[in-house]
């Protein structure tokens, strides 16, 4: 119990008759990242807004860091740091001043304030900038400054609702690297993203929410295991013979040959039963030209769960008010 | 007691002297309206009231400083009316999320911003009074210096007030609206009948009878009064009309004023307690 962070039981959200937050349910343990998944609309931001008591509570409990969402926001909020979605800065403050007014809206004293806006500037490398207004800074220097804003005053658990929304690969690989130093230095991450492989990559555990309702969770590992659906592709210098073989493997769901050479479906593990695939073809005398073994990402596990892709799942945004058949 | 609102003031008196156009045409502005304005109407009005006597020894301004306490009256309600825009901006552009998801009482925005518009206010009143001097508004008449100090005083406090309510209203808006067009419609419906319907630029006595009514409950009507009674005395003629301020009668317009802003502090601490911000 202790070691949970957050405890979220029986949250539901209604903007008038359409229920965005369906009946969700989760914890989050001390010092994990922990991430929202799912698509544009699914009930994430709207999750992550009751949680940082920007919207009331309208059915259902949670805590953070021991206090109730509903009986001591002020202490929830004292717990918290939040990036928002979109940009928060006023783009007239330099970035000291943006992280003075932070600081003193959180009643943080002068002496400890100061030091701590000289440690954030330099956690965040923007030594140089200190003096700059908001608006000159690149959208990778804001979100930093975002990030070290939401640092301020040491919170428990930080929240990043799509912190590298709008970025390129560069700015959005730097910023995990500042995400995972916070995380290591002992701040739980609360993450939404509708980027799989950044979830993938970072998460200690993920929930996959659709329709306002969590659809699957655990850790990317076992989510992606979970599918057993490890894809092999092979080329030999005997196809037709090789698939015989192949096909005798119990593990072997699926083997069409293309041109590209084989693609076997298996519903192991495929990094072990990959070896066995190699040696039985070598005993047979067939050569392996080339071989390649993908696991499945977290889009498929996607897939799995919905019926359709994470990148397109947005574009049903209008249609899902009327109710789902058949899923 | 907590401070957090002296952060929301030392914040938004950062963007004014930071946006030096926006603090100079601020500035200019009501010293602009006073020179055209108050020429080309204080040589018309004394043409009109060159027929009109005034008694012995009874003291008669000119239209020009008769429409003096007007300006800063009106200057006062503009900068004010539009003092909670920049709430309308940090709510659809900024940092509006961050405020509120702090753990600071929201009511400390409302005072924030009250107290850095009724700075602005200060400023320029003092700016419109140091102009008028120059293109001659008899403000305190045969004032000593203590007079005038206290007179000033006077005036500042019933800008302050005044002030403050637009200010406070001003937010409500600012919080409730979505767009700056929106805003700025309401702003300018508001404005209208408010600058129309009251004392400031001419009397009200010649009114009919159902705009004198409202003209009493207008709020400019009585910062005009206040504004008046401090700078040019209580017992005068202006454009053919005699005005007598009583101590009550002050005292009544700066209750009002108190009450005026009172409620409109009410309305915005309703609005911004149940704002929903995402």
């Amino acid at each position: 119990m202790s070691e949970n962070i957050i405890e979220v039981d029986g949250l539901e959200y209604s903007y008038g008759n359409f229920k965005a937050v369906d009946g969700v349910s989760f914890s989050v343990r001390e010092g994990e990242i922990f991430s929202f998944l799912g698509p544009n609309g699914a009930g994430k931001s709207t999750v992550i807004n009751i949680l940082t008591t920007l919207l009331p509570l309208q059915k259902g409990s949670a805590s953070i860091a021991g206090f109730d969402l509903a009986k001591e926001p002020e202490q929830v909020r004292r717990s918290i740091g939040i990036v928002f979605q979109d940009e928060t800065l006023d783009r007239d403050l330099t970035v000291w001043e943006t992280l003075e007014l932070h600081g003193r809206i959180y009643s943080m004293p002068k002496v400890e304030r100061r030091q701590r806006i000289d440690e954030i500037i330099k956690l965040v490398e923007l030594q140089e900038k200190g003096d700059v207004r908001t608006r000159y800074l690149s959208g990778g220097m804001k979100r930093r400054l975002e990030i070290g804003r939401g640092l301020m005053t040491r919170p428990q658990v930080l929240f990043l609702d799509e912190p590298t929304i709008g970025l390129d690969t560069q700015t959005r690989r730097r910023l995990w690297d500042y995400i995972k130093m916070v995380n290591d230095s002992g701040t739980t991450i609360f993450l939404t993203t509708h980027y799989m492989d950044e979830a993938d990559l970072v998460s200690n555990w993920i929930e996959i929410v659709d329709f306002g309702k969590i659809i699957a969770s655990g850790t990317p590992l076992r989510l992606k295991d979970a599918l057993g659906r490890d894809v092999i592709y092979l080329q030999t210098d005997n196809d037709d013979a090789a698939t015989g073989i192949i096909k005798a493997l119990k593990a072997v769901l699926n083997i069409k040959a293309t041109s590209q050479g084989l693609v076997v479906t298996i519903n192991a593990d495929g990094t072990r039963c990959l070896p066995i695939v190699m040696s039985r073809l070598r005993e047979s005398g067939i050569e392996i030209k080339s071989v390649n073994l993908k696991k499945p990402t977290l889009d498929d596990v996607f897939v799995h769960y919905t019926g359709r892709d994470i990148r397109n799942a947005g574009a049903e945004k209008l249609p899902r008010i009327q109710p789902r058949g058949g899923r | 007691m907590s401070y957090e609102f002296l952060t929301i003031y030392w914040r938004d008196m950062l963007r004014f002297v930071r946006f030096r156009i926006a603090l100079v045409a601020s500035l200019i502005q009501p010293a602009l309206w006073m020179a055209l304005y108050g020429a080309a109407m204080s040589s018309n009005f004394s043409r009109l009231s060159s027929g009109m006597t005034v008694p012995d020894c009874a003291v008669a301004v000119s239209y020009l400083t008769f429409m003096g306490a007007g300006v800063i009256a009106l200057t006062t309600l503009f900068t004010s009316l539009f003092g909670g825009i920049t709430l309308l901006f940090d709510k659809n552009w900024g940092l509006m999320r961050e405020l509120l998801a702090s753990p600071m009482p929201r009511n400390h925005i409302i005072i924030g911003i009250g107290l850095s518009g009724v700075t602005k206010s200060f400023i320029q009143s003092m700016v419109i009074m140091a102009f008028g001097l120059v293109i001659g508004v008899r403000f305190f008449p045969g004032y000593s210096l203590l007079q005038r100090a206290g007179a000033i005083m006077g005036i500042l406090l019933f800008v302050g007030v005044f002030s403050l309510g637009f200010l406070f209203l001003s937010s409500a808006i600012s919080m409730t609206m979505e767009t700056p067009e929106g805003l700025q419609a309401v702003i300018t419906l508001l404005t209208l009948p408010l600058f129309f319907a009251s004392n400031a630029l001419y009397p009200i006595d010649a009114f009919p009878g159902a705009v004198r009514i409202i003209s009493q409950f207008n709020p400019l009507t009585h910062l005009v009064n206040g504004v008046r009674y401090f700078a040019i005395g209580d017992d005068f003629y202006a454009i053919g009309v005699h005005y007598v301020y009583s101590v009550n009668d002050v005292l009544i317009s700066f209750l009002a004023l108190i009450v005026f802003a009172a409620a409109m502090f009410l309305v915005a601490w309703r609005v911004f307690k149940t704002a929903v911000v995402t």
